[in-house]
């Protein structure tokens, strides 16, 4: 009877125990994730005003003591009346999905060709990849300026080569943008498409080359479409961050690069135009939560699949 | 034919790897340039680093950098820590969902929305309850800890889901308590993973510059927001140098951790 006591006992102070483990983390993100997402909502739909905080509040205090709820969707009906906006959100698009596919092209041979290295290279070749991704994202994009400045060392290779007469205008034009894009991403696809392609059987591909298949065959009917999910991976890792970029545009960029995550924090920073601003970002949000979305059930897929 | 399709990886090896490298072994070769126009060569020289170490806004700001990267490696990594476990080993409580998607999100959220939504929930605090006072080293902090626990999250969850928990369930069919069994069993396990999380936070944290340049109050300024405001006026050779010291530091600790837990991994298949 006793024994019995102390075993509920024992088990409601594990579960108390459970639910402080649990609420923890749950109330930080609570409060510093999904309330300042509610907080962007409420301003965007607030008129900016020349004050501290500049924008009205969200309730106001009548006189008679009551309370009323202030919202307007000028900000947003600014966003749809000024072009601008709208061809900053497709030019967003059009690079992200342009560099998207330049990562791919050039990061699928990589990967295959490190998935396909005998094991102690292997790893030494993956540590090669992620050493630049833990190096500071602002260095690295800093490192092409040098690279691509007017007098910088592609011009000048081209000059002394003689294959150019005048250097060519590299930096602060959409070319620069791809390349530090693709240079920043790259490590983004290589990782997905490697961890896929290192699970391939090989005896597929046995296989097909046993039925007459030339190894081209093979590559496009085994081990391509086998892949899908690692490029699917590796392409939204890509492209969704590459969407909201700030850094890379403003270093590579030309003043006429126009991408929301640049308009969004001038918005802010420039015009102090604190609604307007908060209408961008849920925008863009509203742009992105199909992928993101669809790439966390892909995530929580695989994960399910990794514990069956 | 074997040949010919070995080569094909051999070169695109070569030149995929040659493309990550150039630009960064570039600015390490000219850190060393003696020449104040960053692209013409004048001869090998360290004048660079000794105007750097002589810089106090730069020694300043990148102090205020390693402290805050240390503070958010440390909390990010024991809240990553128990959140990736509740996501792997606690199947069902209410609002699971919830807490799966806020621990997913932060991985792909775009910086500006981030930086700005965070800005505008600590200019709502202050107005409300009048914290946090003044913005600075606290707001980053709290906003490097949030989206440095989702990585530390996901390392962990998916070393949980690596391992299986027989042992975790054998311990508890031999009679002990699931706090012991965290603390004897899962514990030791995934310490090295969380090792991985903290470099992991410290990297992101002292990385970062779009989220601080929104929380950040004026006065304190972070080494990436100095970096930042004397790069976009074009290449300078002291940042080159402060560059190559970067780099130095985070390929050094790399190895340390590659080597580190290569040897533990040995040692394990060995027992």
């Amino acid at each position: 009877m006793s024994g019995l006591l102390v075993q509920t006992n024992n088990s409601l102070r594990e579960n108390l125990w459970r639910y402080f483990f649990v609420a923890i983390p749950y109330i930080w993100l609570l409060l510093f994730f999904l309330a300042p997402f509610v907080i962007v909502f409420k301003i965007s739909l607030a008129d900016p005003i020349i004050a501290q905080p500049p924008f009205t509040p969200f309730f106001n205090e009548s006189s008679d003591g009551g309370f009323s709820i202030y919202t307007t969707f000028d900000n947003f009906r600014y966003l749809f009346q000024d072009s601008l906006y709208f061809v900053t959100y497709l030019n967003s698009v059009k690079l992200a999905f342009i560099a998207t596919v330049f990562t791919l092209l050039i990061g699928y041979p990589i990967a295959y060709g490190i998935a396909r290295s005998p094991q102690p290279t292997r790893n030494i070749l993956l540590l090669l990849v992620v050493i630049p991704f833990w190096i500071s994202f602002l260095l690295r994009v800093y490192s092409w300026m040098g690279i691509l400045k007017t007098n910088g060392l592609i011009n000048g290779f081209l000059l002394w080569l003689g294959l150019i007469d005048q250097p060519l205008e590299l930096l602060y034009t959409d070319t620069a943008v791809y390349i530090g894009m693709v240079y920043s991403y790259l490590p983004f696809m290589i990782l997905p498409l490697y961890a896929n392609l290192v699970k391939l059987d090989v005896r597929l591909l046995e296989a097909a080359s046993d039925l007459g298949a030339k190894r081209w065959q093979g590559f496009l009917d085994v081990t391509l479409p086998l892949s899908i999910p690692g490029i699917i991976a590796g392409c939204l890792l890509v492209f969704i961050p590459a969407i909201g970029e700030y850094v890379i545009p403003s270093l590579l960029g030309g003043a006429d690069t126009l991408m929301i995550g640049r308009v969004l924090f001038d918005e802010f920073f420039l015009n102090r135009d604190w609604p307007v601003a908060s209408a961008v970002a849920i925008v863009l949000l509203l742009l992105l939560v199909l992928p993101i979305v669809y790439f966390q059930k892909k995530q929580a897929q695989e994960n399910l699949e990794a514990t069956a | 034919m074997l040949n010919q399709r070995s080569r094909f990886i051999f070169t695109a090896l070569c030149f995929g790897f040659a493309f990550l490298y150039i630009p960064i072994l570039l600015v390490i070769i000219y850190s060393f340039n003696d020449s104040r126009l960053v692209t013409v060569w004048g001869g090998w020289s360290f004048r660079w680093y000794v105007e750097l170490f002589n810089n106090e806004n730069i020694l300043d700001a990148a102090i205020l950098s390693f402290q805050i990267a240390a503070i958010t490696a440390t909390f990010a990594t024991i809240m990553g820590t128990m959140a990736g476990f509740i996501m792997a080993r606690i199947k069902q409580f209410r609002g699971r969902l919830l807490f799966s998607g806020m621990i997913a999100s932060p991985l792909v959220m775009p910086e500006v929305i981030t930086g700005l939504s965070l800005l505008l929930l600590f200019v709502s605090l202050q107005d409300f309850i009048g914290w946090p006072g003044s913005r600075g080293m606290n707001t980053i902090t709290i906003a490097h800890i949030t989206f440095s626990m989702a990585y530390v999250a996901v390392i962990i969850q998916s070393r949980l889901t690596e391992i299986n928990d027989s042992l975790e369930e054998a311990a508890m069919d031999l009679g002990a308590r699931p706090l012991r069994v965290l603390w004897d069993i899962t514990l030791p396990i995934i310490f090295p993973a969380m090792i991985a999380g903290w470099l992991l936070s410290f990297t992101l944290s002292l990385d970062d510059l779009v989220i601080a340049s929104f929380v950040s109050g004026p006065g304190a300024t972070t080494l990436p927001m100095l970096i930042f405001s004397k790069v976009r006026l074009g290449v300078s050779p002291d940042i080159n140098a402060l560059a190559t010291i970067l780099i130095l530091v985070v390929t050094l600790g790399l190895c340390l951790a590659a080597w580190i837990t290569s040897r533990q991994n040995r040692s394990l298949s060995q027992s």
